[in-house]
């Protein structure tokens, strides 16, 4: 099915105007270091075409960045007997770890609701929520809580208006990547639209992953788990002696 | 300088953790509590998530405990066979602690028992001490500035079976009441994440009659233990524990703790028990108003079936 879907997707931009995404990033895989503080991509490309620009519909950009979707589990609380208590709670099915999206204009006017709908573009739509157990009739101030938690964290963007596009051909956007990142790959998807309709896309990832000793400790915590607790005790109990002798020499000499 | 963590996968300020490793450790070192009740609380408000906080923790108490005890070892301050027999309940009761919290882990309320917990033994642990040290203190004030004279206890404790001497602490009492301190604490603990002195050091001195020379050192000992237990089911089942921050916290830590030892060594007992009460009493406040008071963003998020 999914094969299905994406040789359709392949093939849209020929049934279209024949307009296609040619682009180009200032980086494809984000190393987090040890001294990793954030990151920022340069997303930039230009549009190929073999008929003259359609004047009378201008070309808009819509571009995403989704960072890997993990189930979450929303908790509200409430005042019971004078505490604050979690008392109800939703699960979302799927909600991305990062997302941001970005767009030449408006939202609503570079983009249709169908579409929208369609390719789960927004953010509201890129979160997959599928029912709210049944004492829960306002399911919808769960998600909304998501969204905004993550907004504030610089997790979740929207960023109208903030792609450049030039003669209808150049387009180019930055997106910030915020320093708490989870690892994986970043799916980063172009669309082109006329009139609020998608006429071409293009999908690419971006890898975000650990590298040196970032790496090698989250791999031995996770795959040898005994291992790297006895490490983690050997190291902390060498550093506290080996501290305790240093005063201890300071204190004689 | 900024430091990505591996494990808790943020990026936080190293000289933060730095200092906040000593402020805990000099605190550390006066009073011999582990300072995971402190610094548990502080590292959730700079951001770690809180399984990777408590995880942590116990990790970092191993290493601020283990330069504590060096430093008692040396002044002949360490009742070995009272913290052996501390030892055998706190780890019974670190493995009960932990299924208990697995428990209320599956009821969903864990956080808020946690909490509680907190506010609870904090306020009654604090408030007890500031009394009684705040009468010892008028006491010797009143009698011209001599120490104050110690308190014979012959209650229970004496009254039960198994007895054993304890030559360092100068005690002839039954191995039963520190079995059970240990076990009690020992559950604390795991469901804290905390080395548990601060319910330990009163405990010592109220409950065993142990002098209060040796009951830092001797809390320190049993501590290391305990939480190095901890560790290990932290590492082994959640995966939490990270070795930078660890690494960062204890550098501050171990530093901070051997000045804490001299500053403590210097004080009078009375001092050194009414300034912990006040510090005990004033994590408390703050974990009671965050309960009671309206918290500004009333939905909070977390991972399926995890914290």
């Amino acid at each position: 099915m999914r094969w299905l879907l994406s040789i359709l997707l392949m093939l849209l931009p020929a049934f279209a105007q024949g307009e296609e995404v040619v682009l180009g990033l200032s980086k494809d895989n984000v190393a987090i270091t040890t001294s990793f503080n954030g990151s920022e991509i340069l997303i930039f490309g230009a549009v190929k075409r073999e008929s003259p620009i359609d004047a009378e519909n201008p070309l808009e950009v819509v571009i995403t960045v989704a960072g890997p979707s993990e189930p979450v589990v929303v908790r509200r609380k409430a005042n019971r007997f004078g505490i604050w208590v979690n008392t109800d709670a939703v699960e979302v099915d799927l909600a991305p770890s990062f997302y941001a999206v970005a767009t030449t204009g408006p939202f609503n006017e570079v983009l249709s609701n169908t579409e929208d709908f369609r390719h789960k573009i927004s953010i509201d739509r890129a979160i997959r929520s599928v029912g709210a157990p049944a004492n829960i009739s306002d399911a919808e101030a769960f998600t909304a809580a998501l969204i905004r938690i993550n907004r504030s964290k610089d997790l979740y963007q929207m960023l109208e208006g903030q792609i450049a596009l030039d003669e209808q051909t150049l387009f180019r956007t930055r997106i910030d990547l915020p320093a708490d990142l989870t690892e994986g790959n970043y799916a980063t998807r172009i669309f082109l639209t006329r009139d609020g309709q998608i006429v071409s896309q293009y999908e690419t990832a971006i890898e975000v992953h650990k590298v040196g000793m970032e790496r090698f400790l989250y791999t031995l915590s996770r795959e040898n788990p005994v291992v790297y607790g006895l490490m983690s005790l050997v190291i902390a109990i060498a550093a506290g002696w080996g501290a305790s002798a240093g005063f201890q020499l300071l204190r004689n000499s | 300088m900024q430091i990505y963590l591996p494990i808790a996968e943020v990026s936080v300020n190293a000289f933060l953790l730095l200092g906040l490793g000593g402020m805990v450790g000099v605190l550390s070192g006066m009073f011999g509590v582990g300072g995971g009740f402190l610094m548990t609380p502080l590292l959730f408000f700079i951001g770690i998530p809180p399984a990777v906080a408590v995880a942590t923790e116990a990790n970092q108490i191993v290493a601020s405990s283990f330069s504590g005890v060096l430093a008692h070892f040396r002044r002949k301050t360490v009742d070995l066979k009272m913290g052996t027999v501390l030892l055998v309940g706190g780890l019974t009761g670190a493995a009960l602690g932990v299924v208990v919290f697995n428990y209320l882990k599956s009821l969903g309320q864990v956080d808020l028992l946690v909490k509680l917990c907190y506010v609870v033994f904090l306020g009654v642990v604090g408030g007890l001490m500031f009394i009684e040290s705040l009468q010892a203190l008028r006491k010797a004030r009143r009698s011209g500035g001599s120490p104050a004279p110690r308190r014979k206890q012959r209650g229970w404790v004496h009254a039960l079976p198994l007895k054993m001497r304890f030559r360092t602490s100068g005690l002839y009492i039954s191995v039963i009441p520190p079995v059970i301190v240990g076990i009690f604490v020992g559950i604390l603990s795991a469901i804290m994440g905390v080395g548990g002195g601060f319910i330990m050091v009163p405990a010592m001195i109220y409950i065993l009659g142990m002098p209060t020379k040796v009951v830092v050192g001797t809390s320190l000992f049993q501590i290391i233990f305990v939480t190095a237990f901890t560790t290990m089911l932290h590492a082994t089942t959640n995966f939490t524990v990270d070795i930078v921050l660890a690494v960062l916290l204890l550098v501050g830590g171990v530093i901070g703790a051997q000045f804490g030892t001299v500053i403590g060594a210097r004080m009078k007992a009375e001092q050194l028990r009414i300034l912990l009460a006040g510090l005990v009493l004033l994590v408390c406040g703050k974990l009671a108003l965050d309960l009671l008071l309206q918290p500004n963003e009333l939905y909070n998020l977390g991972t399926a079936g995890g914290h």
